[in-house]
């Protein structure tokens, strides 16, 4: 008798439970039929989500970006789960194509040194990416090193040692800053070289931009490497930095775009190009961009939703860009990418 | 276990009886379905963890395959550029900050709970207690960023004069050199010390308040300071308690991930100084899940925290030795 109602019990449980997962992946489609989703990048996420919001709110779709981390927007679009993926370091094109991908650039961003040396202000120091690898790497360790008192005549340097502040957390910050480091620095590359987190020869990690930065703020004597919106917001003492044309320059959204129009887009194939000490007299040798991932199998529906979308952000989005630090591609790449979507996907938007 | 069997059958004896059940087979009686209910949790509890470890083997087992166990372990090189990986600096790290949390804590926890339990006068008990529990209620991220925006700086000015004094020691003195920069295992060591804190002095308190008051008494009426009924009657006691009061702190600060990445300082190079950054398990997965890009690199990720599950294990095994090492020699001296 007991064993009856016990086996109807949990039949009965059974029912319950998978009645409910039933109701939970129907409202979850539900959902993502009113637009669509990607995943991916921290770095991109201020953009994305005000673009979507805008985007939105002229078209109705909803897009739904989820900043999971440039990794996991990978592994998401490599399974099919989302309908983009954006990454801060581009994957190779070996890559690319055996896992059925195609990527392309969004929108261009750059960063800076940061210090905190007694009585030199913002933007005073001068600094060139050989010397940052030195001191990086552990070679420069006080701030009145012959090496840095060269590139800065007339500015009073002290004694102090310097502390090394690095991104702790895997970031496209560092990516891009290890990347410009192996291009000026024979020795960077073949010691230590560029990913999303990296073998620091030295120094101490904070999470994040604010984290760098308030190590920075509290040590004295210490440098460290954070976006340039950052700055901007915070009113950090920024470097200034020698480019790849000898010139000394401040950062500015016009340098990361001249950093972009340096760059022969249109034969670089699958967009694999790191936009990091680039030639031009204004360009800012620092400088980034971010990518999104579609998969070439997904439907031909949900890949034109992306396109539609990023497309309607190159064009309309623009001041949306600026007004947070993101620099919006010329012309000419978004050309070139809209052609480079037709070449691989056989259709556009 | 002979207890909870006989609760078992005499919970199955008297289930028949009931008359909805065996009236009426086709409608459910509550009893019934709490029995299944609470069966159904259990296993859950217990399918979710081995779900949770055989996932966690998958998923290392790339890593495994490539590094091997020994080496993973012994190798110090945590190189995502060249895709090459080894834990030793963080298991260090996790061992270390953890044992300064439980140098620091486990003194202090003794005092309060002894304070509260015998010293403070009635009407202070309660609210002291109190104050020490809610220190548990704190999220971890709040600790995190008091460490680092109001601890570290003040922290940062007396490390000058921790390396001065006990750096000069012979033999210890590496312990406390380098420059003063308010962050590093030493850091992290104390702010969990402070977050273990209520764990184990509100175990200790309980115990120590259901030690018999004839035996306290009696030991005060020998004339018994207030140190030795504490020493020599209530520790000996609570023996047991105490000691499984300091593993559940252990194993917190074994886990404590964003306090600790925070304070840190988060550096893969293992130094010989207490005075200089670290890394824990907990704060690398923090610090590099989300962007680990390779397969291998995630792999080895997912490997560092099935370490850190085998880790709590060992010391989970190792707490439960003691307890039952003591309670023998406590059974064969009586």
């Amino acid at each position: 008798m007991r064993r009856t109602s016990n086996g109807r019990s949990v039949r009965l449980l059974w029912g319950v439970g998978l009645a409910l997962t039933i109701a939970m992946v129907c409202s979850v489609s539900a959902y993502a039929s009113n637009g669509f989703t990607g995943a991916g990048s921290t770095w991109v996420y201020p953009l994305l989500a005000k673009w979507s919001s805008a985007y939105q709110g002229s078209t109705g779709i909803q897009v739904n970006y989820q900043s999971i981390g440039s990794g996991g927007g990978i592994a998401q679009i490599k399974a099919g789960t989302v309908a983009f993926g954006a990454s801060d370091m581009p994957l190779k094109p070996e890559e690319l194509h055996a896992a059925g991908l195609i990527q392309f650039p969004t929108a261009v961003a750059g960063e800076d040194l940061i210090y905190n040396v007694p009585g030199i202000g913002p933007l005073q120091l001068v600094l060139s990416g050989p010397l940052v690898a030195q001191i990086y790497l552990g070679k420069v360790t006080h701030w009145n090193d012959p090496a840095i008192a060269k590139l800065n005549p007339g500015v009073h340097l002290p004694s102090t040692y310097i502390t090394v502040v690095h991104r702790a957390d895997g970031s496209g910050t560092t990516f891009t800053f290890a990347n410009y480091l192996s291009k000026v620095s024979p020795e960077w590359s073949q010691r230590v070289g560029a990913n999303t987190s990296v073998a620091w020869p030295t120094g101490i990690g904070g999470k994040g931009n604010e984290g760098v930065a308030s190590y920075v703020q509290r040590i004295p004597g210490s440098i460290g490497y954070v976006e340039f919106a950052y700055i901007l917001e915070n009113h950090l003492n920024g470097a200034r930095m020698i480019n790849a044309d000898g010139k000394i320059v401040a950062p500015s959204l016009q340098g990361f775009q001249d950093a972009s129009a340096h760059v022969d887009w249109k034969h670089a194939q699958d967009f694999y190009v790191i936009l990091t000490n680039q030639a031009g007299p204004n360009t800012w040798p620092i400088s980034g961009c971010t990518w999104e991932i579609m998969r070439k199998s997904a439907a031909r529906d949900s890949n034109q939703d992306v396109m539609r979308f990023f497309a309607w952000g190159f064009e309309h989005g623009q001041q949306l860009a600026q007004a947070i630090s993101f620099g919006p591609l010329p012309s000419s790449t978004v050309t070139a990418i809209k052609a480079y979507w037709k070449k691989n996907l056989g259709y556009s938007l | 276990m002979s207890s909870l069997d006989t609760a078992a059958r005499i919970e199955k004896g008297s289930a028949p009886a009931n008359p909805k059940s065996s009236g009426k087979p086709w409608r459910l009686s509550g009893d019934s379905l709490f029995h299944t209910a609470a069966r159904l949790a259990a296993f859950l509890v217990v399918a979710t963890l081995f779900a949770t470890v055989i996932a966690i083997a998958l998923d290392s087992w790339l890593s495994i395959k490539t590094f091997g166990v020994w080496n993973f372990l012994k190798s110090s090189e945590w190189n995502p550029v060249t895709s090459t990986f080894g834990a030793f600096p963080f298991i260090i790290g996790t061992l270390v900050s953890s044992a300064i949390a439980m140098l620091l804590a486990v003194p202090i926890s003794f005092g309060t709970a002894l304070f509260i339990s015998e010293i403070a006068p009635y009407w202070m008990r309660r609210p002291i207690a109190g104050a020490v529990e809610l220190l548990a209620a704190i999220p971890s991220i709040v600790y995190g960023l008091w460490g680092l925006v109001v601890f570290a700086p003040v922290f940062g000015q007396i490390e000058p004069w921790i390396s001065n004094t006990f750096g000069v020691i012979p033999g210890v003195g590496v312990l406390f050199q380098g420059p003063p920069m308010g962050i590093g295992m030493l850091t992290a060591g104390v702010i969990l010390a402070i977050m273990i804190l209520p764990y184990i002095s509100s175990v200790m308190r309980d115990v120590f308040m259901a030690v018999p008051w004839s035996l306290r008494e009696s030991a005060y009426a020998m004339g018994c300071t207030t140190w030795e009924v504490a020493w020599h009657i209530m520790l000996p006691y609570t023996r047991t308690a105490v000691i499984g009061g300091m593993f559940l702190g252990l194993g917190r600060a074994l886990g404590e991930t964003m306090a600790v990445t925070f304070v840190i300082g988060n550096s893969n190079v293992l130094s010989s100084s207490l005075l200089m950054p670290g890394a824990t398990i907990p704060s690398v997965l923090a610090n590099e899940f989300t962007e680990a890009t390779s397969r291998l690199y995630l792999s080895s990720l997912i490997y560092l925290g099935l370490i850190l599950i085998a880790v709590t294990l060992v010391v989970r095994f190792l707490a439960v030795l003691l307890v039952r090492r003591l309670a023998n020699r406590e059974g064969a001296s009586s």
